[in-house]
């Protein structure tokens, strides 16, 4: 079992110019420890951070897009995976962090706790990539291969419930994040190939 | 048979096309699948996202519109009332332009959706009204032509809007 701090540290390490897609508890944490104009948090409603990262990498197919979903977000829009995999965008990364609880929420488990299968659920949905990981070394070894790799990829990180994050939904749906963003994906648009690590 | 009024699927078509509509998220939907949903499906100059439910499509044409790429969401009434809350979110709240043409499943022709006897369709404007969300009806052809104008007003404003079609679309 991981801790969610340390797997995001190790992703900030090679995120490049990723855009980054977070959900909840997963945006407060991220935001905190890889603040850029280029997270976008403005999900608006609970399970839709994987549907705003499949619009982002439509629309911005030269640029890499991770999400960092909540197991509690993706069991609210499991359709997504098959719809990610029909849609097959290359340049998706696609994060569930695991911890079991509705961690926002007051910390009740899942439903389906220690028996669901997020990566079977997204290879049985079509993936073309997917990874578990309940160690940060290995996690830490396959990062970057993992990121470089067509898409879409899946990999569910299998973390324990850790200190809670500061909730700041205010910064989350704030005109004024949404506009940073805008700002700073303006030099990609139009941008049919990137070229940095956080790029395909 | 649909009467000589009825607007054709070619003419939304253009309409969508000439405002700039490249990308489409959908669920099938009987009132616009053969007019709407099977010609997008068959047009290379749109590119079709086929979505599994329908608040997906919201957040897909919301994350398209800060790419400054045009998209809609076609669906039926079904489908925009379980999405309600990521359209109140995501379209109102965040203000960003989310185009939704919904089909009218049940809507009598000859009747203004307000008036019809089916209690899912009577409620789709008063709720849409409550929400603050711009709509217009497409039931005859010349309704057409106000789809492309609403959706740049939507764009130009950074507003949702629905287009309603009341009646069944043929190709």
């Amino acid at each position: 079992m991981m801790r969610r701090d340390e797997c995001f540290r190790k992703l900030a390490e090679h995120r490049g110019e990723a855009i980054m897609v977070a959900a909840y508890t997963s945006a407060f944490e991220w935001v905190a420890i890889d603040p850029s104009p280029l997270n976008f948090v403005s999900t608006g409603a609970m399970g839709q951070a994987s549907s705003h990262a499949l619009g982002l990498a439509i629309g911005l197919p030269g640029r890499k897009v991770v999400v960092l979903d909540g197991d509690g977000s993706l069991l609210m829009n499991l359709g997504s995976l098959v719809t990610i995999a029909e849609a097959a965008p290359r340049n998706l990364v696609h994060f569930v962090v695991e911890n079991g609880t509705y961690e926002a929420n007051g910390g009740h488990p899942i439903p389906g706790r220690d028996r669901v299968d997020f990566a079977g659920f997204a290879r049985d949905a079509g993936y073309e990539e997917v990874h578990s990981f309940d160690g940060l070394n290995r996690f830490s070894a396959v990062l970057p291969e993992l990121l470089a790799a067509p898409g879409p990829v899946f990999g569910c990180l299998k973390v324990e419930p850790g200190p809670a994050p500061e909730y700041d939904y205010e910064m989350l749906h704030s005109p004024r994040m949404r506009e940073a963003f805008r700002q700073a994906i303006r030099p990609f648009l139009g941008d049919g190939a990137g070229g940095s690590a956080g790029t395909e | 048979m649909a009467t000589g009024d009825t607007p054709l699927g070619g003419e939304i078509v253009d309409a969508l096309k000439a405002a700039g509509i490249g990308h489409v998220a959908a669920l099938p939907d009987i009132v616009t699948s053969a007019g709407i949903l099977w010609r997008l499906a068959d047009d290379p100059d749109i590119r079709l996202i086929r979505l599994c439910k329908e608040d997906e499509g919201v957040s897909i044409c919301a994350a398209l519109s800060y790419c400054d790429k045009r998209a809609a969401l076609l669906m039926q009434q079904t489908g925009l009332m379980d999405s309600l809350n990521a359209i109140r979110a995501i379209a109102v709240e965040y203000e960003l332009p989310v185009c939704m043409v919904v089909g009218l499943l049940g809507k009598e022709p000859d009747r203004p959706a307000a008036d019809s006897a089916s209690y899912g369709v009577r409620i789709i404007e008063p709720v849409l009204d409550a929400m603050g969300i711009d709509r217009l009806s497409i039931e005859t052809s010349p309704d057409v032509a106000q789809l492309a104008p609403a959706i740049e007003r939507a764009y130009a404003e950074s507003r949702p809007v629905v287009a309603l079609i009341g009646r069944r679309i043929e190709r």
